[in-house]
């Protein structure tokens, strides 16, 4: 009997030290298996994420033999100053009448003469012209630390503006229509999901022999659609149509992605739900409003933010398609982080332009994600 | 359902994090010369290849190893040359052993930067023409230390030159010339220019009016809008100088103030736009094939291309192909010069050795066989009348005097990377029909900023 109590009494001993040891083995295990991960995380992305706010300050370059210096807010002053210059037009000093040019036009006085060198007018020294308008007989000038930039914000803002609702609704109507059970379904959520698996510096080259001015692709469909009547355009030789044509291509190429989430929330919803509901005499749309929307919510909301993020991100299409022409219809801030950065050796700039852009795109997540939130 | 969000949220910083890094990792990009000027064609093998070509036997003391790199990985013809020269050089003595080492060219210039980075250059460096003063204020390179009269008779775009002192030597040079077909320069009494008495800025206007009013060709001309990077500064920055311009102040190399933007500058931008305007020439949209068959299949009447283009369309139109000086704008005929060349780094524990190496390599023969191998031009008088196409009555024979009489190397200061970027976008937005002035002011603003970031870049005091 006792030597039985001892024995367990060991036992129990035994195995209480062994599932603490091997509890302490499990959590050593586990990070021993993370490690790798972390490893990389740390050297590729935590590590170069805290540079880049470094670097933002100062005036560090890719290469030089001179030594780093902290400059402050410089790098970002220059990204982020506007300034407006009102211009008078140039008047006839004998008359006062405003001088006008062989069109007709007012003669105004270079921006230059303003924004180099001149002691009156210190606030706008190294700045350039962003925008004008002539507003009644005066011209206002916007003018700007680094118009490229503001060019970039404005167009990565515009593109996200429009590829987040038409991807994600786009994708959406994608998985409704893949989501059925009939025969062959397969293929088409195949064909849509294709563009996603091939890289996208490959689809980029493609498209733009598509997009080619001359004798591309799309030109020549519309031409045979229309009969011949349709002018070629140069899609992305034309500053109107650069911005829009890559759009059209990102949404098309990414637009698989999105479809395959969309369907995986769709196959979520049970479908006791849809019996009842037509049981009850709802319609198709009545279906969709009251069943599968409310349903889709996760998934909406993820749909969201992915998009937004790969939006703003914008770059390989720019840098293989366009590099940010014609006349900056399609720089982006990614775009030119790397250019400023990398091609013209200022790291300092470009991480500048990273901590920009990484401010701005976690406004607009915690937005998103204010706005998304679970109202209980 | 909370615990899913938080995982949201969790993934989200961890997307932003991602897309914010994204702007700040080495993204391969060459900081210049990735549509090389350099006759190489593009590379293609992955990984650098270890090659060593050692044959000398090894004698009583150890020889010392000297490691070289070079941008040519894929391209066989010129990397058998070069280790014919590496072996030839070993066996020739018994002190040193040259060992190459060859890299793709899109990422040969971040390799070096790389290991300069780490301190790990190799002794002999190969480098571009333009790049290589870059290098030489970034403390990578050392002064060559040639015997006298080493580089007598070179071409002076294959004599890299920085702050006084030679830092690179090149086997050979590029050259620009303008395809045309005696046909049909004939066909629309068109002057044929010579060397001597090159095409006036009107003369060429009129030309290519005329042929694009032909109706025969979509563009007169094909200036290579298709081939973004260093091709439009190598290529265009020429015919600004011929207009009096320049990209910087070459007085000092302090500023660009007057140079890129003075009225000389402003009336080549305004000449520049008017070809895109009055649709002479295939804008910035060109399609990159179109650049590579368009002349060949007569859809430009006209092409600017460089000597490394030359064989194909000579093969195809024979005695009815020229290749034409470039045009006289006022201030000269002028093309750009300089390609890739050899030098030893800073870092080298044997420079008398890579030296020696260095010396070796430019003798006549070997210039003479990489322009057989490869069509480049070699860079002496002497190794020319060894080529086949170089030599006297040889089909190429112009591109060696257009080399020699009408070359300029770009602007050799440590700026140029940055300034042949900005260099780019200024055209290709005048092409695109921006304003003329206020783009060259913001090009030359843009420059002035970057030079005294950097301190005037080893040009100040």
């Amino acid at each position: 009997m006792t030597t039985a109590t001892e024995i367990s009494r060991k036992r129990t001993g035994f195995w209480a030290t062994l599932s603490l040891n091997d509890r302490r083995t499990e959590v050593i295990t586990g990070w021993l298996m993370a490690s790798p991960a972390i490893f990389l995380l740390l050297t590729f992305l935590i590590i170069p994420f805290f540079l880049a706010f470094v670097f933002a300050f100062t005036n560090q370059r890719l290469i030089s033999p001179n030594p780093t210096e902290y400059v402050g807010l410089r790098n970002f002053s220059r990204l982020l100053t506007v300034r407006l210059l009102i211009l008078e037009p140039l008047t006839n000093e004998a008359t006062g009448e405003p001088v006008r040019d062989e069109n007709n036009k007012l003669i105004y006085p270079r921006v230059r003469e303003f924004t180099r060198n001149n002691p009156d007018y210190p606030q706008y020294n190294g700045l350039k012209q962003w925008l004008a308008w002539n507003i009644g007989q005066k011209r206002w000038v916007l003018l700007a630390g680094d118009p490229v930039f503001l060019r970039s914000l404005y167009n990565t803002f515009l593109f996200a503006l429009v590829v987040v609702p038409v991807q994600g609704g786009l994708g959406l109507v994608l998985a409704l229509i893949v989501n059925q059970r009939t025969t062959g379904v397969n293929i088409f959520r195949t064909i849509y999901f294709m563009p996603v698996v091939v890289s996208l510096v490959v689809v980029s080259i493609l498209w733009r022999f598509i997009y080619d001015g001359q004798n591309g692709l799309l030109n020549n469909v519309l031409q045979f659609i229309t009969f011949g009547a349709f002018e070629p355009i140069d899609w992305l030789g034309n500053p109107s149509t650069a911005l829009p044509a890559i759009m059209a291509m990102s949404i098309w190429q990414g637009v698989g992605f999105h479809m395959v989430i969309w369907l995986a929330g769709l196959q979520t919803i049970p479908p006791v739900l849809y019996e009842a509901a037509s049981v009850e005499g709802a319609n198709g749309w009545q279906q969709f409003r009251y069943v599968t929307w409310p349903g889709l919510r996760n998934t909406a909301v993820f749909v969201l933010v992915t998009i937004t993020m790969q939006a703003f991100g914008l770059f390989t299409q720019i840098d293989v398609m366009t590099r940010g022409g014609p006349l900056n219809a399609t720089t982006t801030v990614i775009f030119q982080a790397v250019q400023r950065g990398f091609e013209k050796q200022d790291i300092a700039y470009g991480s500048a332009i990273s901590v920009v852009f990484f401010i701005m795109v976690l406004s607009v997540a915690l937005i998103q994600r204010y706005l998304t939130r679970e109202r209980d | 359902m909370k615990t899913r969000l938080y995982t949201l949220v969790f993934l989200l910083i961890a997307l932003v994090l991602l897309a914010a890094c994204g702007g700040s990792q080495p993204e391969p990009a060459a900081p210049a010369a990735q549509e090389k000027p350099a006759a190489e064609a593009p590379t293609t093998a992955p990984e650098p290849t270890e090659a060593p070509a050692q044959s000398a036997e090894p004698s009583k003391a150890d020889p010392i190893k000297l490691s070289l790199w070079y941008h040519g990985a894929g391209n066989e013809t010129e990397r058998a040359i070069l280790l014919q020269i590496i072996e030839d050089f070993n066996s020739s003595q018994d002190q040193w052993v040259v060992e190459m080492q060859d890299f793709p060219q899109a990422s040969y210039n971040e390799s070096i930067v790389a290991a300069a980075l780490a301190g790990n250059l190799p002794d002999i460096i190969d480098m571009d023409g333009p790049v290589m003063p870059n290098w030489a204020w970034s403390g990578y390179l050392a002064p060559l230390e040639l015997s006298e009269g080493a580089l007598d008779g070179f071409l002076p775009g294959a004599i890299g030159k920085w702050d006084g002192k030679v830092y690179s030597v090149g086997l050979w040079d590029a050259a620009v010339a303008i395809y045309a077909r005696r046909s049909v320069l004939e066909k629309y009494n068109i002057r044929i220019p010579t060397l001597d008495k090159p095409w006036t800025k009107d003369e060429f206007d009129a030309a290519l009016e005329t042929l694009q009013n032909s109706g025969e060709f979509e563009y007169a001309l094909d200036l290579g809008m298709a081939w973004t990077g260093e091709w439009y500064p190598y290529a265009f920055s020429p015919f600004l100088q011929s207009f009096g311009g320049d990209m910087i102040d070459r007085s000092t190399f302090l500023t660009a103030e007057g140079a890129l933007n003075g009225p000389e500058a402003i009336e080549f931008g305004k000449w520049w736009q008017s070809l895109f305007e009055r649709g002479l020439v295939p804008g910035t949209s060109q399609d990159g094939a179109d650049r590579e068959t368009g002349f060949l299949e007569g859809k430009y009447a006209l092409q600017w291309n460089g000597n490394w283009a030359a064989l194909p369309p000579l093969e195809k139109y024979g005695d009815d192909m020229l290749f034409l000086p470039a045009p006289d704008f006022g201030h000269g005929p002028k093309i750009g010069a300089a390609s890739w060349q050899f030098g030893v780094s800073a870092t080298s524990q044997h420079k008398d050795g890579a030296n020696a190496f260095i010396e070796f390599a430019i003798q006549d023969k070997y210039l003479a066989a990489f322009s057989d191998g490869i069509g480049l031009i070699p860079s002496t008088r002497s190794a020319a009348a060894m080529t086949k196409n170089y030599a006297p009555g040889g089909p190429l024979e112009v591109f060696f005097d257009l080399s020699k009489e009408q070359a300029l190397i770009r602007p050799p200061t440590p700026g140029y990377p940055t300034m042949a970027l900005i260099f780019e976008k200024a055209l290709a937005d005048i092409a695109n029909g921006a304003d003329v002035e206020a783009t060259l002011d913001a090009a030359v603003d843009e420059i002035d900023a970057d030079i005294e970031a950097n301190g005037g870049y080893g040009f100040q005091d």
